[in-house]
């Protein structure tokens, strides 16, 4: 189909219908400020400079440095059978499914994801992706508050920091109070969550496993929110759940979580991807897309987009977001993931990272100076105690070619010598032994 | 169109059935049902729930549409027909009789000077494109 722009004349009288001036009129409500001046862009060049300029720009981004920093991020293995699929035209270019009947591929493809977010989660419906693990969050929260007609959420402070930014810039005017629970460096003190609980309580947030990297059984914290009448919503790290208790068998309700461990590279930043999962009697208050599958007129399966009641296009200001998207791309990704890895191979890169992770522990524990945290069994990711500062060892490390770790006090306040330390399944065991050599000599 | 004669309406397609020593029963008019043809979902209004006239009070979900309902006359809303949640298709057919929506137990009656009677409403539908 061929693109056909507006002439000037269409222009003029679209704009004279709705009464406005100029184009310009149109972003009035964008601070002059913040509007787009002059962009200071050179005449064109050729490809060769270009591609010259590009590349030295850059070659200032540190990509060579072995990441044992995690914070919601992982360096998991890409396999390249997801970027082959990813990059063949016809899914990679594919727009969004609104017409079921030149969509069934991508419409499969996305039916497919939401049934392997179910099964990881072991959840009863998912939908076709949010924008990463931070927004899927506040969607939940919001999604709990409109189930219980409540507006009190208890947030427990060892979910992502990232995230809780993220939560209180979203909810900034809306009617909505977050109670923190302070949980540092260990599991949810129960006991801290309890008196939070009432009859305003929305829902308790919680993540598994916590910023610090420990595992926990939720359930008891799950039954405490469901006796105050609240819902349970939990923000979980995909490939753990090849081994730890899923949020399904807690009994939480809505389930969250970052899905760039599943076959996404980091990408300093993103496209990541938001999974959301619930149980099937929330499924109309569920925010974002669902694919759905059923019988065309001559009874043979089709897949479409389905309950679409629930979107902005439909529902307006009384939608359930305004998303009116997913992460079609990145999901694929996923679904290509969890479909090679399958059940026992998600497994096997649970139990390297969980193995590479306390192998790590243990030789940096030997370090004179320094003490792992071990309150709570960790999956790939524990905290460390370190003689100094730890914003000063992170440095020292990059100068030695390591992204040695999250300095906590980044959101912690009184954590200025505590070091979040991540390993995934890449790192081996030479790498290990030298990060753990560059560490100690920085001491 | 079928407009039965001892029903009040109003513009926005309800109907409402006073009921002598009770409170009055209120629906969707075939004319309503045509429009959305096909009812998948229906989210009724709150029991207990204290209304104004013409004030949202549910709203009915066709494939591709929602449409809002609204209280035909002010009061409180004594009951609803939950038949609807398992069955909305209820309103594609029997919108006059187990299709009914919710009982309101009217706080003013003079209100009812204000709806449309079959003539009325017959009359308005006519005006109406389509």
């Amino acid at each position: 189909m061929d693109f056909i722009p507006h002439t000037d004349a269409q222009r003029r009288a679209m704009l004279e219908t709705i009464g406005a001036a100029s184009a310009e009129d149109l972003f009035e409500d964008i601070p002059a400020a913040m509007r787009a001046g002059e962009l200071n862009l050179p005449a064109g060049h050729s490809e060769i400079w270009v591609r010259n300029h590009l590349e030295h720009l850059a070659s200032k981004n540190a990509t060579h440095l072995t990441p044992f920093v995690g914070g919601g991020f992982y360096d998991h293995y890409v396999p390249s059978a997801v970027t082959a699929i990813l990059r063949r035209g016809e899914l990679y270019t594919a727009y969004t499914p609104y017409q079921a009947e030149a969509s069934q591929g991508t419409l499969q493809a996305i039916y497919e994801y939401q049934t392997a977010i179910c099964r990881l989660t072991g959840m009863e419906v998912a939908n076709a992706s949010l924008y990463d693990g931070g927004t899927a969050l506040y969607e939940a929260a919001m999604m709990a508050a409109r189930l219980t007609g409540r507006n009190k959420i208890v947030l427990d402070s060892g979910v992502n920091p990232i995230y809780r930014n993220m939560l209180h810039c979203y909810t900034r005017n809306l009617n909505v109070a977050f109670r923190e629970v302070p949980t540092a460096c260990g599991p949810t003190p129960r006991d801290q969550v309890e008196p939070f609980l009432d009859d305003e309580t929305a829902a308790v947030i919680l993540q598994n496993p916590n910023f610090f990297g420990f595992i926990d059984d939720l359930a008891d914290v799950v039954d405490m929110a469901h006796r105050a009448g609240a819902l349970a919503v939990m923000s979980c790290y995909p490939i753990s759940l090849g081994l730890v208790k899923t949020p399904g068998e807690m009994g939480v309700d809505i389930a969250t979580g970052e899905g760039q461990s599943l076959g996404l590279p980091l990408s300093f930043g993103g496209p990541y991807l938001g999974f959301m999962a619930t149980r099937k009697e929330f499924i109309r208050q569920m925010p974002g897309r669902l694919a759905g599958v059923t019988e065309d007129g001559q009874g043979r399966r089709g897949f479409v987009l389905t309950l679409q009641t629930r979107e902005q296009h439909i529902r307006r200001q009384g939608a359930t977001s305004n998303i009116c998207t997913n992460e079609a791309l990145c999901a694929l990704a996923a679904l290509v993931y969890l479909s090679l890895v399958g059940k026992e191979g998600l497994k096997e890169v649970a139990r390297l990272s969980a193995d590479k992770a306390a192998y790590a522990a243990q030789r940096l524990d030997r370090i004179d100076g320094v003490r792992v945290h071990r309150a709570a069994p960790f999956f790939n990711e524990f905290v460390c105690d370190l003689p100094v500062h730890a914003g000063e060892i992170v440095s020292g490390l990059i100068e030695k070619g390591y992204a040695g770790g999250f300095p906590l006090a980044q959101y912690y306040p009184g954590m200025e010598k505590r070091l979040l330390v991540a390993v995934t399944e890449k790192r081996t065991r030479e790498e290990i032994g030298a990060f753990a050599e560059a560490l100690e000599g920085l001491l | 169109m079928n407009i039965p004669d001892d029903l009040l309406y109003t513009m926005e397609h309800e109907w409402l059935k006073p009921v002598d020593d009770g409170p009055a029963l209120m629906g969707l008019t075939a004319y309503a049902s045509e429009q959305l043809s096909g009812v998948t979902f229906i989210e009724l209004p709150k029991k207990g729930q204290e209304v104004k006239r013409g004030q949202k009070i549910a709203n009915v979900e066709s494939v591709k549409a929602v449409s809002d309902i609204y209280a035909p006359a002010g009061g409180t809303i004594v009951e609803v027909n939950n038949a609807l949640e398992s069955d909305p298709s209820l309103l594609d057919e029997k919108y006059y009789d187990d299709g009914w929506i919710c009982r309101i137990d009217l706080t003013d009656d003079a209100e009812l000077d204000d709806l449309m009677d079959a003539k009325a409403y017959r009359e308005y539908l006519g005006t109406l494109a389509g």
